[in-house]
């Protein structure tokens, strides 16, 4: 796996615990957490994020994957503080969100953080426009300039001309897009993205995955994204968290968790993954460029679904992996492309 | 047979019968078995009239300053009523109708304050209104509150729901006796009085609607940076205001109900007191007259609330809403004016002159005359069969009713035994075909009928119901129901309260047994259910007074008048909750017995009645509640029992004699519904199907 050059931390999560009916007496934060999460289940109580470490970088789409019990939603909520974590840090900026006053966070919200819901939350009574327009409303921005950055975030979101729309008149994709308009209304540096595209068909999921990387792009946030959906997490994410019981069971962007799943719960997930759209030339080249000599070449970031496409067009035996910056960085085999997306049925049958 | 006897409700219900075997053997012989004696009695009621005069007595100018400070705006609305022109206030109404429902309901409107003017009831009606409009803003206010507290705190939640059960089951007349004490007679009784009785309803939709903002809505304004005061009134409250208004409708009608029930203690020139009076002077013609304003009243304030509930203009935008209200305002302050001109122009629009009037009650009253002349004979016949053959036997027993004078014949040994043999046969033969419940219901039925509600000893009585408590709802159920009794047998309410099961018996088995076959027609056919539904809705919105009129007029004071006024009111439940639960099934279930070649006889009795069960059984539950609810109000007409008591606490202002029979009224009730919900919670977990109520 080649290096990546790790951005700036703009969200860390340390230690972080949450248990439903409380810590028991005695808990100790540099205990063993696995134990200590049995121990807790053992008495009855619900450990729902079990020592939870992760650094968001700026700019990065951190998603965090699992089923439904496995505690995502909860450490999503810990995070904004939505529900208070029991214990542990979450840092914004290098600030810990969990020691500031009910006051300095409702600041922090108005500024700072953006959510999009499940279910949308959009409020029943407002139009389309006072709804993308209710966050600057309650931090008392005047009328005009609410209304004008309303309009631009609908804009963004391809509404225009349903502004004085509501709710109950939208589909379910349209209530989503608002409910993303609303979230970026203030301009957050961090975005929590809590399912978003669940409740949404998959024409339309799809759609909107599309639209979600496009904006993106355009906007550069920092994003939490939550989802029950392994191939969701692979399409969008930057790196994964997988959890399971309410804890993170392995942190890795999506070709790793395939490539190398860290246990069986992971490796379950990988199975149903596509390898030969997912994995790139990069990841199965043979590094060093001494053999390239006038192969034909193929970008390093291309799936092996089109390198395959390559190797029978040409009739090579051997591609050239060319990056974009660095020039050529490696050869790949049509036996190694092979090998790699057969991998897994190979796996099966030994185990 | 063997099992269902070898079982713990076998077993159980095998002591209780040794039990009423050997109460019925000892009863002739042992004198407290059969009737409890009065030397028993504790004196209650009396402790709590000393308790209460003590109290009264110290805090008795706190209570009458709050009377004064509530008369302020009370006589504030009723003189700007009285003194705007009748004509700029139809306007007004009208033009508030239109904005909630549309020209229609103005329409309704005008012909509804048309006919309080015509008949000369316009003043008493301003008077009814008055009281209704100051009543309401209190109790929502009051309402609103406690309804927001209990949303947020499970602590006082858990007080605030049993209170609001607790009011709900206390008859409307017995809420006047501690408020005539503390209060003193005035129009203030009747305004807080409805103030306090039509907070329920909204206390409980203000909970529920606080209660199911989604949890997406609340945290999507909390991550849009609202304090939580913006949280709350931005958020969850507009979220959950559909309905917080629900219960502003249901508010407004409690409050109307009560103003008219008040007049019973003394009337202030109002609608109720106008009908109470003429009624005790036998002037029907005159009381339907006066009630038909009240039932206008009602229908009129139920469909503008309820339309400005609904909100007929949520889609409209921002934009649009700001000129609409423009026009809307222009438009009533304009046509206000000009009502206001022509009554300055024409006394008419402003005074309508009395030898205008057209009060046709003479002309009634000989028409009813004139019916009742002509079908005397009928109705005497339907009236005397029903009391011989339905209510007597089911108050005195089949053993005292029996005689030449009703069914016309003596009651001979041979037929005792005969209903013995019959009685004991179909016991048997259904316990023999494993329906233990229908052998238990064939005994109870067959007890029953033989003694009669007042000729039962208590102990079997009591005995019977903890039994029936024990195995719906399990011991806690067993054990109120018990002290329950208990408590009405100590306090010597035993014989009223016998009475009161009685009547209310009755009732509730014709009401359900005419309701329910509706309810199965309803649900079958759209047509009917269309035709039933707005019935239903005015039956339901009309303050219970009014529903006594027509059956006195026809059938003079009695009993057999309150039954017809009680079932009138108590068959709307029926109607309602069983169309609801058979519209409501699993479609997979009616589906698959249709392929299976089910007759659809065959799919209602065997597949769609027994799913229904749960809710039919939540339907007879409301049709109790109902009549016990009438049954006091009926007690106008002339029946013994709890409501007779009430009502007479309340005519000899005895505060704890209302006080306790007020109590053992809303504990009938409340006996009657633990066990009836706890029977229905048992079929909903063995079938595993979900009910609601019919909105």
């Amino acid at each position: 796996m080649p290096e990546r050059e790790t951005p700036p931390a703009k969200l860390s999560c340390r230690h972080l615990w949450k248990v439903f009916g409380g810590l028991p007496t005695g808990f100790r934060a540099e205990a063993d957490a696995r134990e200590m999460a049995e121990a807790m289940r053992a008495e009855g109580r619900i450990p729902a994020v079990v020592d939870a470490n992760f650094d968001v970088g700026a700019g990065e789409i951190f998603v965090i994957m699992g089923l439904s019990g496995s505690g995502k939603s909860t450490l999503v909520r810990c995070l904004s503080r939505l529900i208070e974590a029991d214990a542990g840090e979450v840092l914004l900026d290098g600030q810990d969100i969990l020691k500031k006053s009910s006051r300095e966070l409702v600041e922090i919200r108005r500024h700072k953080m953006g959510m999009v819901f499940q279910d949308f939350g959009l409020l029943p009574h407002l139009s389309v426009l006072e709804n993308v327009a209710f966050p600057l409303k309650v931090q008392g921005m005047a009328e005009e300039a609410r209304r004008k950055r309303a309009q631009e975030m609908i804009e963004l979101v391809g509404l225009e001309g349903r502004e004085s729309a509501y709710p109950r008149q939208l589909s379910g994709g349209q209530q989503q897009r608002v409910g993303i308009a609303r979230s970026l209304a203030v301009e957050p540096d961090l975005w929590f993205l809590d399912e978003p595209f669940s409740a949404l068909d998959p024409l339309i999921r799809r759609q909107m995955q599309d639209e979600f990387l496009r904006l993106q792009r355009m906007l550069n946030k920092t994003i939490v994204f939550i989802t029950h959906d392994f191939m969701e997490a692979l399409k969008l994410a930057d790196r994964i968290a997988i959890m399971k019981d309410g804890e993170i069971v392995q942190i890795a962007p999506p070709a790793e968790i395939v490539l190398r799943p860290a246990d069986a719960y992971v490796a379950e997930f990988a199975s149903e993954a596509p390898l030969s759209r997912l994995l790139t030339a990069r990841d199965v080249m043979t590094p060093g460029a001494a053999a390239a000599g006038d192969l034909p070449k193929v970008p390093a970031g291309m799936t092996l679904d089109d390198v395959t496409a390559e190797f029978l067009r040409s009739g090579a035996e051997r591609l050239a992996v060319m990056d974009a910056e660095r020039g050529c960085v490696g050869t790949v085999a049509s036996e190694e492309v092979a090998r790699a997306v057969a991998r897994r049925d190979a796996d099966r049958e030994s185990a | 047979m063997r099992a269902a006897l070898a079982s713990r409700d076998g077993r159980l219900w095998l002591g209780v019968g040794a039990f009423c075997l050997l109460c019925f053997l000892l009863a002739p012989r042992v004198v407290w078995i059969g009737e409890y004696p009065d030397a028993l009695v504790i004196p209650f009621a009396s402790w709590i009239t000393t308790g209460m005069s003590a109290f009264v007595d110290s805090f008795r100018w706190l209570f009458r300053a709050l009377a004064a400070l509530v008369d302020v705006p009370l006589v504030g609305v009723r003189t700007a009523l009285q003194a705007t022109p009748w004509l700029v206030v139809m306007v007004l109404a009208c033009a508030l109708a239109w904005r909630a429902r549309g020209p229609g309901l103005a329409l309704l409107t005008a012909c509804a304050l048309g006919y309080m003017v015509v008949t000369g009831y316009w003043v008493q009606s301003m008077n009814t209104l008055a009281l209704v409009v100051v009543s309401v803003p209190l109790s929502v206010a009051v309402g609103f509150g406690m309804g927001v507290a209990a949303a947020y705190s499970e602590r006082v939640n858990r007080i605030v729901q049993p209170t609001l059960d607790f009011m709900q089951t206390i008859p409307a007349f017995a809420y006047l006796i501690p408020i005539l004490f503390l209060f003193g007679f005035g129009p203030a009784v009747g305004l807080i009085a409805s103030a306090i009785y039509a907070a329920p309803p909204m206390v409980r939709n203000t909970i529920l609607g606080l209660r199911s903002v989604p949890a997406g809505v609340r945290e999507s304004g909390v991550m849009s940076g609202c304090t939580p005061r913006q949280g709350f009134w931005q958020v969850e409250v507009p979220t959950a205001l559909p309905q917080i208004m629900v219960g502003v409708n249901q508010t407004t009608m409690a409050a109307l109900s009560m103003v008219i029930i008040a007049a019973i203690i003394g009337g202030f020139d109002d609608i109720g007191w106008e009908v109470l009076s003429t009624m005790r002077k036998a002037q029907f013609g005159q009381s339907l007259l006066a009630g038909l304003v009240i039932a206008l009243l009602a229908i009129v304030l139920d469909r503008i609330s309820f339309g400005l509930a609904r909100n007929r203009f949520a889609g409209e935008t921002p934009d649009e809403r700001a000129a609409r209200r423009q026009r809307t305002w222009a438009t009533a302050v304009a046509l206000a004016l000009g009502a206001l001109l022509l009554a300055m122009l024409f006394p008419v629009f402003d005074d309508y002159p009395r030898d205008l009037r057209v009060y046709p009650a003479g002309q009634l009253n000989e028409a009813v005359n004139w019916f009742l002349r002509h079908y005397s004979g009928a109705m005497d016949a339907l009236k005397n069969t029903v009391l011989f053959f339905g209510m007597l036997p089911f108050r005195i027993g089949l053993n005292q009713a029996v005689s030449p004078f009703t069914w016309g014949f003596a009651l001979e040994p041979w037929m005792t035994a005969a209903y013995g043999v019959a009685a004991a046969a179909l016991f048997l033969w259904l316990l023999w075909r494993g329906r233990a419940g229908g052998a238990l219901a064939v005994a109870l039925v067959a007890v029953l009928l033989w003694w009669g509600t007042t000729g039962l000893p208590w102990p079997v009585v009591i005995a019977a119901a903890t039994a029936l408590g024990f195995q719906t709802g399990g011991l806690r159920t067993a054990g109120f129901v018990a002290a329950s009794l208990i408590f009405v047998l100590v306090n010597g309410l035993w014989e009223p309260l016998m009475l009161s099961v009685y009547l209310c018996g009755i009732a509730v088995a014709i009401s359900f047994a005419i309701g329910g076959a509706l309810g199965v027609w309803a649900a079958h056919n759209d047509g009917v259910s269309a035709f039933l539904r707005p019935i239903n809705d005015t039956l339901q919105t009309m303050p219970q007074f009014v529903l006594l009129i027509p059956a006195l007029m026809l059938f003079k004071v009695g009993e057999f008048t309150a039954l017809l006024a009680i079932i009138s009111y108590a068959i709307v439940p029926p109607v309602r909750y069983v169309e609801h639960a058979l519209r409501n099934l699993p479609q997979g279930t009616v589906e698959a017995a249709r392929q299976m070649g089910c007759t659809p006889w065959q799919i209602l009795t065997q597949v769609k009645l027994p799913l229904a069960l749960p809710g039919i059984m939540l339907g007879l539950n409301q049709t109790i509640m109902y009549a016990l609810s009438m049954l006091v109000i009926a007690a106008l007409v002339g029946t013994q029992g709890l409501g007779q008591q009430v009502y007479l606490a309340l005519s000899q202002a005895d505060m704890g004699m209302g006080v306790v029979t007020g109590l053992s009224m809303a504990l009938l009730a409340m006996t009657a519904d633990r066990i009836l919900q706890a029977a229905s919670r048992r079929h909903q977990e063995k079938l595993a199907v979900g009910t609601a109520a019919p909105a």
